[in-house]
């Protein structure tokens, strides 16, 4: 039966080819924008570490001054160096990693090859375990590193790639800012979106590729690209980035064993923030932040907006389509009326010929997936052409790939079953009288 | 004309669900593209913001060595490299800042009336420069004057004190309104690090926080300049037309004789502000093809239907036409219907407009919608509406009678 429906469907939708090429092309048209935006919304709210994004927490202590303080604003972005080192220290969490971000130029001992500048993480020794950073060659450093300022990096793929040509590089020797640092990991290729750790150059952009101890970053002054935030005395003569200066530019993040220890940590943090408090150190309200990953991407509105509003607005041209399509599909259907009442006449039941429709709407449903999932893919080129630090990642995926198709299909068969319900409606009598 | 209304009406009566179906599309139509143009219009006056540069003259050129520099040796190594760029033919002028309009770089500064952050206090965009950043910028004293070449502090150096001591700044005309509400600036005190005074010593035209418009929140517009000579871009300005070979000789003096010396970026400031403005462009673009398609989606859907109603009431026309009805007559009949459907629809749009203005700014900082957009919607659904169905109208006009009653 459903065969013949096919068959019927194909005739009709021959007999019409203008308004039929109408409906499937705007249905196309509001799918493919649909799934265009949809896929770059999927894309960037996902989730950068799925295995454990409720165990990882967020740190924010509100170490800054009275100056412009505002009873519920949230507390300063990032952590001084006093702070975080003081919480890590006290290594109250499962794990805890401090960390900052700058950009420098690595190089051979023999200058074999030019300077490459590459973006850096300097962290304390936990970072890679907490972030399940997947290794290639040897491993992350030990915390008796951290506080010997040990000479030693970790590479990323490509960047062991550009420097050794992709060989085991661990024991050799790279030069950072005049210094030899000996390798002692390479990480596989690691791609972590959105760069959740620091947002402060940007929600997407790359993963670092040159990684090396907190300690040792501060010893060869390697600098900081990212937020500088200082208050009251701010460096007071001396560098942003010493451990008495009032500046916050450090990201602080914990690992629990199980997410409700969170509360217990919490609790910590209060009690930490009060003594600074009571110190003399710090001056607001006892105001401090604890956010999972998710929770953490959320409060920064890491999603660029524009994103949520071409969502939004393609949800609105598909919703036009539809009740367009169910308008023209109504139109034809009744125009059919002829053809309905000789069926019906003829001992088509009902249900029959409202199963008739709409797979007749169902097949055109399937044209409108097939051609909107051309357009979506054309929507995306046009997006990885455009020039934000998202644009590379807009990739069609397989879950996406099967949305689109649901969409169009659910699309098509609710635009179908006003008319096919119009359809099954047709009293045989009249239309054969008028006949 | 009227003497149609009702048998319109009836006939409408009797099609209730398509009809309710055209007026939905119009309305959702009307919603959607009043807004959507005022989108893009709030995009196009962004791209459209004067920066008070002399834009097209302008080159920046972006430096950074392998080796480490000590730092106290920033401001020496910046004013010989500018001289030796000054020293090009063809570069009008040369200074080094910490930040331009459409870079990357965003340095905030609170200033204050009184000592230690006390009194009225502001945030301002501040650049920090040399003498010669006003002639290369481009800007516009309104009074005052610009800093003296002694003026001009090394940076380092200012900042390795507890409390930096700046004797000049010079502000744009948002920043000394903030703080002075229409009295002159020129010789007023400010304080910046703390408890040294800083005397405003001239008050720019247009000066703009680097983010321009998406700096939201950060000083609105008041930026301000330190006499300081340290790191940062290279900015050149030549004469016009000269921009792309002065950019090319900078970029050989700046790593001239020395390997490890590196201008990892040399770009004119119009391709700056390009790739700035890119998005909100994308955006415009977007949204505009959005308009266009749901314009034609709703005039299609408008053809289909009125096609449809044509065939369904050919005996009907033919009737009319029969007892002498003229085919203008045939035709404003369903010209007027279409104008009812229409107006229903646009004026359920225009509602659902507004309320989807309310939302808009409530989620995404975007400002009201402006009352004029709304007729501006109605007219131009209503013309595609006249448009769409003016084929099957007369298509219906010119049945002829005869036929139509026979069919």
């Amino acid at each position: 039966m459903f065969l013949h429906y096919l068959e019927l469907a194909a005739r009709s939708a021959r007999a019409s080819k203008g308004l039929s090429a109408l409906m499937v092309l705007a249905l196309a048209l509001g799918i493919g924008a649909c799934m265009t935006t949809l896929t770059v919304y999927h894309v960037l709210s996902g989730d950068p570490i799925p295995a454990k994004s409720d165990r990882l927490f967020n740190v924010q202590l509100d170490a800054s001054d009275m100056v412009s303080w505002k009873a519920g604003d949230e507390p300063t972005f990032d952590l001084t160096r006093y702070d975080a080192t003081a919480l890590l220290r006290e290594k109250k969490a499962m794990r805890q990693a401090m960390s900052s971000g700058s950009n420098t130029s690595v190089s051979l001992p023999d200058a074999q090859i030019k300077p490459i500048f590459s973006f850096v993480r300097y962290n304390s020794a936990d970072f890679f375990a907490m972030f399940d950073a997947p290794w290639q060659y040897g491993s992350g450093w030990s915390a008796a590193d951290d506080d010997s300022e040990a000479r030693v990096a970790v590479l990323s793929a490509s960047l062991n790639e550009k420097l050794f040509g992709g060989v085991n590089s661990v024991g050799r020797e790279v030069i950072v800012r005049g210094q030899p640092l000996r390798v002692v990991g390479v990480l596989n290729p690691w791609k972590v979106q959105p760069h959740f750790w620091d947002l402060t150059l940007g929600g997407y952009t790359e993963t670092e590729d040159f990684f090396l101890p907190f300690s040792t970053a501060m010893t060869l002054k390697i600098g900081h690209w990212g937020n500088t935030t200082c208050w009251g005395r701010g460096a007071a003569g001396g560098s942003p980035f010493d451990l008495k200066a009032s500046c916050s530019w450090i990201q602080y993040w914990v690992e629990f064993a199980k997410p409700e220890d969170a509360a217990a940590y919490r609790d910590y943090l209060v009690a930490y923030s009060e003594a600074q408090r009571k110190a003399g150190r710090f001056e607001r309200p006892t105001n401090v932040r604890l956010r999972n990953v998710m929770d953490w991407l959320g409060a920064q509105k890491v999603l660029p907006a524009d994103v949520r509003l071409q969502t939004w607005l393609a949800f609105g041209f598909l919703a036009v389509c539809i009740v367009n399509m169910v308008g023209l599909l109504l139109a034809k259907t009744l125009r059919r009326a002829g053809e309905i009442g000789v069926r019906r006449a003829l001992g088509a039941t009902r249900g029959a010929i409202f199963a008739q429709f709409v797979v007749e709407a169902g097949l055109l449903g399937l044209v409108g997936a097939v051609l909107g999932l051309l357009f979506a893919n054309a929507g995306l080129w046009l997006v990885r052409r455009s020039p934000n630090d998202y644009a590379r990642l807009a990739e069609l995926d397989a879950s996406m790939l099967a949305l689109t198709l649901g969409l169009a299909l659910l699309a098509s068969l609710v635009a179908g079953l006003l008319p096919a319900w119009r359809a099954a409606l047709v009293t045989p009598a009249v239309q054969l009288k008028v006949q | 004309m009227l003497t149609d209304l009702m048998p319109i009406l009836s006939t409408l009566r009797r099609h209730r669900i398509a009809a309710g179906l055209i007026v939905l599309e119009v309305a959702l139509t009307c919603t959607i593209v009043t807004n959507a143009l005022h989108l893009i219009q709030t995009r196009v006056e962004a791209l459209n913001t004067d920066s008070g540069m002399a834009e097209s003259e302008i080159g920046v050129l972006n430096l950074r060595g392998s080796k480490p520099q000590p730092p106290e040796r920033g401001a020496a190594v910046a004013a010989e490299d500018l001289t030796r760029l000054r020293a090009l033919p063809g570069i009008k002028a040369a200074t080094v800042a910490n930040q331009i309009a459409y870079g990357n770089n965003s340095n905030n500064s609170g200033v204050s009336l009184e000592p230690d952050g006390k009194g009225l206090r502001i945030s301002a965009a501040q650049y920090s420069a040399d003498d010669q950043m006003l002639p290369t910028f481009g800007l516009r004293l309104l009074e005052g004057r610009n800093f003296t070449a002694d003026e001009v502090l090394d940076s380092y150096q200012t900042f390795a004190v507890p409390d930096p001591k700046i004797g000049q700044l010079i502000v744009n005309k948002v920043m000394a309104d903030k703080l002075f509400h229409g009295q002159s600036a020129v010789g007023k005190t400010v304080y910046i690090f703390g408890s040294s005074p800083s005397t405003i010593i001239g008050v720019v035209d247009t000066l703009t926080h680097t983010q321009l418009h998406r700096a939201r929140g950060e000083g609105d517009g008041a930026a301000m300049i330190l006499p300081l000579r340290g790191g940062g871009s290279y900015v050149i300005r030549t004469e016009p037309g000269q921009l792309d070979a002065q950019i090319k000789a900078a970029t050989a003096v700046l790593e001239d004789g020395d390997k490890a010396r590196v201008v990892t970026e040399a770009r004119r400031l119009t391709e700056m502000r390009a790739e700035f403005y890119a998005q909100d462009r994308a955006m415009a673009w977007l949204m505009g093809g959005v308009c266009v398609a749901l314009l034609l989606v709703t005039a299609m859907g408008i053809v289909g239907l009125a096609s449809f109603w044509v065939q369904q009431r050919t005996r009907m026309i033919g009737t009319r036409r029969a007892l002498g009805a003229t085919e203008g007559q045939i035709r404003r009949y369903f010209q007027l219907e279409n104008l009812l459907l229409t107006t229903t629809g646009v004026v359920i749009g225009t509602a659902g407009a507004v309320a989807l203005s309310q939302l808009l700014m409530q989620s995404y900082e975007v400002p009201r919608l402006p009352w004029l957009y709304l007729p501006a919607g109605a007219a131009s659904l209503w013309l595609l509406g006249q448009v769409a169905v003016w084929v099957p109208a007369r298509r219906a006009a010119r049945l002829s009678p005869v036929a139509a009653l026979r069919s």
